[in-house]
């Protein structure tokens, strides 16, 4: 059963009135998988994070996570069976302290905990994303870095069964983004499922086992990275065709 | 984990002694004061009721005297056939009831959609109460005799003020609680954490629409003649949110640092000008929105902040130390 997909997306289609931002894309994600989501500007890669996690119902087509179908699920219910996401625009709670942040992933989630389990688990996250003994550090005054950090370690706490990470990387400093870069691979090192959407292309190479790349709403390629990468549609959707 | 920690038992046992002295404030004075402290008591359970949903959530609900309405309702109609402890709790489940399907049809709307909203439900209650009863019981009025005496009346209140704080501090501690303060900073957040922001919010509402009902029920043999203009007054609404939000809606007791100075503002403003009283507390809301936006709580908090400030400095501290 391992070999089962956890994640498969079967023909989904999301249409902002006569916009197609989703156009009928199937792919799947095995267990313990990385995958990299990419594509040029406002190819839909958000749209399908957001179809996938339930902030958007999708207007055709199925997600079954494990089999079971989250696409008509609202989205506290596809969080509590597993699903955990950062968003695009980092979202801290600021009236929260940094560690109050995580316990708040652990609460209402897949794995659950509450009082003293809550607070352990979260010191050990922060540690682990590199905020270890700043849990009660004002989150405002948080670098960028940090409150990426914060809510991946957010997402964690409710030891998710996939992983959304919604350009993670974005906005990171060259030395930041070979932290995050490690952080991330560590992750992948303890089998975790992740899909992560990203521009920065050393990130996909090194950490993507399998990339599906989109382009106008349509998925133009899926496989290896090396692979997609050297697509001739791939190439041309990043860079335009030679006649254009 | 610890029942309570050394702090939340200081603060009870203080919370303890200032009950039991203000429960003997009818044997001090049995007119004026007792009856300003009734309303000062009323005014305490209102807003720190309101204050349990609307401080977290920020949904700013104008829908109190529909709650109190009904409250005052069940004990006026059934005041001749049934004991009032029954009508009390009768009151509690149907504003409780009311805040749910309010709650269930609303909390979609945010900001000012759900703020108009309840204002118009307030007035719809208020009108349909007045229909049924000239259809059905041919007056408008309704007498409330009962024994109860203005000391009683304050001891329930007081009474039913303990119930509130202690729901709410139970509230701020439980899952719930927390809930409620990732909705209020977050709420994509919160449904990404798998909160069920529509769930998590109703409960609170019946919680806080309850207590508002128990409140109006208390007060009915206070009015003795209950009619709709007075039961559901939209000033009670109104005067509700100015209290709340000049004490602030921060803390579980932050909305008694609005009620007290307040009460006592309005009884000095009514007393002495009785055609202007409209005109003077308009103004004093709008000092208020201006001057204390967050309110006393807002003040203690900037003023704490600035005396630790001064104590590093002093210290010779510098703040980002570890």
């Amino acid at each position: 059963m391992n070999s089962a997909p956890l994640l498969s997306v079967e023909k989904v289609r999301k249409a902002f009135g006569g916009l197609v931002a989703v156009n009928d894309v199937d792919f799947t994600v095995k267990q313990s998988e990385l995958i990299g989501l990419i594509g040029p500007n406002g190819s839909g890669k958000t749209t399908m994070m957001n179809l996938i996690s339930g902030a958007l119902k999708p207007t055709s087509g199925t997600v079954r996570l494990a089999g079971e179908v989250i696409s008509d699920m609202p989205a506290h219910r596809i969080a509590q069976r597993g699903v955990a996401r950062t968003f695009q625009l980092v979202r801290i709670l600021p009236s929260l302290s940094a560690i109050e942040n995580v316990i708040a992933g652990a609460v209402f989630g897949h794995v659950r905990a509450w009082g003293d389990d809550a607070y352990r688990e979260a010191e050990v996250l922060l540690e682990r994303v590199g905020l270890g003994g700043r849990g009660n550090v004002p989150t405002g005054s948080m670098t960028y870095i940090d409150q990426k950090r914060l809510e991946l370690a957010r997402a964690l706490a409710s030891n998710p069964r996939l992983l959304l990470l919604d350009e993670w990387l974005a906005g990171l400093n060259p030395s930041e983004l070979k932290i995050g870069i490690e952080l991330i691979r560590d992750l992948r090192e303890d089998g975790r499922t992740i899909i992560m959407v990203e521009h920065v292309m050393d990130a996909i190479r090194s950490l993507c086992d399998r990339c599906v790349v989109m382009s106008s709403g349509v998925k133009i390629a899926d496989g290896s990275v090396h692979d997609v990468l050297s697509q001739p549609e791939v190439v041309s959707a990043y860079l335009g065709t030679e006649d254009a | 984990m610890s029942l309570m920690n050394e702090k939340e038992q200081r603060i009870a046992a203080i919370a303890l002694m200032l009950f039991g002295a203000a429960a003997m404030i009818p044997f001090a004075d049995d007119g004026y004061y007792l009856s300003l402290c009734v309303n000062i008591v009323m005014y305490a359970v209102l807003c720190t009721a309101w204050t349990l949903f609307s401080g977290p959530t920020h949904y700013i609900s104008l829908a109190t005297a529909a709650f109190f309405g009904i409250g005052t309702y069940s004990v006026g109609l059934g005041i001749d056939t049934l004991p009032f402890p029954l009508l009390v709790a009768i009151a509690a489940v149907a504003s409780g009831v009311l805040a749910g399907l309010v709650g269930v049809a609303t909390l979609r709307l945010s900001g000012v959609y759900f703020v108009i909203f309840t204002l118009g439900l307030a007035e719809l209650v208020r009108q349909v109460v007045t229909w049924l009863q000239v259809k059905f019981l041919g007056s408008v009025g309704l007498y409330v005799f009962t024994d109860m005496t203005e000391k009683h009346i304050f001891w329930m209140l007081l009474a039913l003020a303990a119930v509130v704080y202690i729901t709410g501090w139970l509230v701020n501690r439980s899952r719930l609680g927390f809930a409620l303060r990732i909705i209020g900073n977050d709420e994509t957040v919160a449904r990404h954490v798998g909160i069920d922001v529509a769930r998590a919010k109703v409960i609170l509402f019946m919680i806080s629409g309850a207590f508002i009902g128990i409140t109006g029920a208390i007060l009915a043999p206070r009015f003795a003649y209950v009619e709709p203009p007075s039961a559901f007054n939209p000033v009670i609404s109104f005067q509700v949110v100015i209290m709340a939000l000049l004490g602030g809606t921060g803390r579980l007791w932050a909305p008694l640092l609005g009620v007290i100075p307040f009460t006592i503002l309005f009884d000095r403003i009514s007393a002495s000008f009785p055609n202007h009283t409209s005109l003077l507390i308009g103004v004093a809301f709008m000092a208020i929105v201006y001057f204390l936006p967050r309110g006393v709580m807002g003040l203690i908090d900037d003023f704490r902040a600035r005396h630790a400030k001064s104590r590093h400095a002093a210290a010779g501290v510098p703040e980002a130390a570890e």
